[in-house]
């Protein structure tokens, strides 16, 4: 329990002593809202739109989950293909290559336009394909880890192809998927808030943002950042938990 | 096919017969003949090292018994039926230069792990591998992870696994090579041991002149480019005291026999001719 509040205790008097800095500088140097609001003004609003931030919250959150479960599962299965299958692999390289270095996000006002303005498809399609390239590449890196002695060790005991893929492929692998599954999980986010600016249903913390901002709401602008910098906590969170019960089972 | 080898004995009783093998990789143009007409006879409990030069092909013969690699030419036999058969039948098990173990894996389940494979319920896994563990001196350590082990326990676990199936043919390449000198001499010790309780024959792939001439009843000297097999020396000791104890190991290894046999393995080492040599050589 004392390291746990020696690893905890640094970083939160860090953030307390930043923000009240922050509330410091802003008041003493009257610095207008429309550059910089106080933290105070920020937590007011907070509170006052406390639902609003969290119903929004749980539409991004739904878009970015949906994304990143569609995504990964996609990743995974093409990564196990690839990894089988040769042909696959040097087919898919260049457009997997391809896609890593397309700015998805740009593709968010294409896909309103197919799905009609009422839709949240753009955004889960957004999310999915930020999350489907780290996914895909780590978990192939990850099949590809084998060592040699375990192979042959494996066709000496003549294992089944079925009893080397459980036994050693995949648990050699699992660290790697995880290595892109915690990438993926903040892409997730990000990709769905920002695919949100470019238009779409006003539901999400992006369009919040954007609306808040042009209607000269500052504070509540940043209030709706503080909804969304709550949501990429809660995916990253979910995604070492999820590391941290499957690495202590498999993980080497 | 058509060399005699050894007429008298009963072929089908050896644990590994090559007649004629021969192993050539292809890289582009360029061939690489990594084994040369290699004709080896190993009986049943037999303890024989293979040692040369690197290059001289020692790994690929040992690999190509394994059926980890197939011969360009020539036959092997294994107990008699094809190492193919043999591998499938699990009749050998192997253990190599890096332990290899499963590092997700508890030192329990890494001996288990061929016991697994081959389906036997969780009780006999779990008894087998308390007395493998127990051969090679592991009994506390059975749920440590690898990670948790000395190079030279991680070397015994690998061991305890090559053993799981009571296998009447076991091969080794270099499994000490990367362990210090006390840790080697202490692990030849008890390989010897576990080979007369187990009566399993011994293919062990080394270059070490001494740990050579201690394990084996004969050792097989080899010549690189393309590897062939130079001459065999048989090294008669009383190896029955080996596993006694350190000192009974140690006086072993203060033996004239056991010099001779340094000395010979050496000079067929050194010596660039194809002639054999005997034990009575300078």
């Amino acid at each position: 329990m004392k390291g746990v509040a020696r690893q905890v205790l640094p970083p939160v008097i860090l953030l307390v002593a930043l923000v009240a800095l922050w509330q410091a500088a802003v008041a003493a140097w009257r610095i207008p809202a429309f550059v910089l609001p106080g933290p105070a003004a920020i937590g007011e609003q907070f509170r006052t739109y406390a639902g609003p931030i969290g119903s929004a919250a749980a539409v991004t959150g739904r878009n970015a989950a949906i994304g990143l479960i569609v995504g990964a599962v996609l990743g995974i299965l093409l990564a196990v293909v690839a990894a089988l299958v040769r042909s696959i692999d040097v087919l898919a390289e260049p457009l997997v290559a391809a896609l890593s270095v397309v700015p998805i996000v740009a593709l968010a006002p294409v896909l309103y336009s197919m799905y009609g303005a009422a839709s949240e498809q753009a955004r889960v399609i957004v999310a999915a394909l930020a999350v489907f390239v780290p996914v895909y590449v780590n978990t192939l890196r990850g099949l590809r880890q084998v060592r040699p002695v375990h192979r042959d060790l494996m066709r000496s005991l003549a294992a089944r192809p079925a009893q080397v893929a459980r036994t050693v492929t995949v648990p050699t692998a699992v660290p790697f998927v995880f290595t892109g599954l915690r990438l993926a999980s903040s892409l997730a986010v990000i990709s769905a808030i920002v695919a949100e600016y470019f238009g779409g249903p006003r539901s999400g913390i992006g369009s919040f943002i954007t609306t808040a901002a042009a209607g000269s709401n500052y504070a509540q602008a940043w209030a709706y950042v503080l909804g969304g910098i709550a949501v990429g906590l809660v995916f990253y969170g979910a995604t070492s938990v999820a590391e941290h019960l499957v690495a202590r089972r498999s993980g080497p | 096919m058509s060399h005699a080898v050894s007429a008298g004995h009963d072929e089908r009783a050896a644990a590994v017969v090559a007649t004629g093998v021969t192993r050539v990789f292809r890289d582009g143009a360029r061939e690489v003949h990594a084994l040369a007409a290699v004709d080896l006879r190993v009986a049943a409990g037999e303890f024989v090292s293979l040692i040369g030069p690197s290059g001289c092909g020692k790994s690929t013969l040992l690999r190509l018994i394994a059926d980890l690699d197939t011969p360009t030419s020539g036959t092997l036999a294994v107990f008699g039926r094809s190492p193919r058969e043999a591998r499938l039948a699990r009749d050998y098990g192997i253990a190599f230069q890096q332990a290899g173990l499963l590092p997700w894996r508890t030192v329990r389940a890494n001996v288990e792990l061929p016991l697994a494979l081959a389906g036997v319920g969780r009780g006999g896994r779990r008894e087998r591998a308390d007395e493998l563990l127990h051969l090679v001196g592991l009994t506390d350590f059975s749920d440590h992870h690898p990670d948790q082990l000395s190079g030279g326990m991680q070397q015994r676990v690998a061991i305890a696994r090559a053993l799981a199936e009571s296998p009447s043919l076991l091969l080794m390449d270099e499994p000490f090579g990367a362990l210090d000198e006390m840790t080697r001499e202490h692990l030849q010790s008890q390989l010897l041991r576990i080979a007369a309780e187990t009566k399993a024959a011994v293919v062990f792939v080394t270059h070490s002149i001494p740990e050579a001439a201690f394990l084996s009843d004969r050792v097989v000297v080899m010549s690189a480019r393309p590897g062939r097999i130079r001459t065999a020396v048989p090294v008669s000791l009383d190896r029955a005291v080996a596993g006694a104890g350190p000192d009974a190991a140690d006086e072993l290894r203060n033996a004239p026999a056991f010099f001779e046999a340094v000395a010979t393995v050496r000079e067929a080492l050194r010596g660039g001719h194809g002639d054999a040599l005997g034990v009575d050589a300078p």
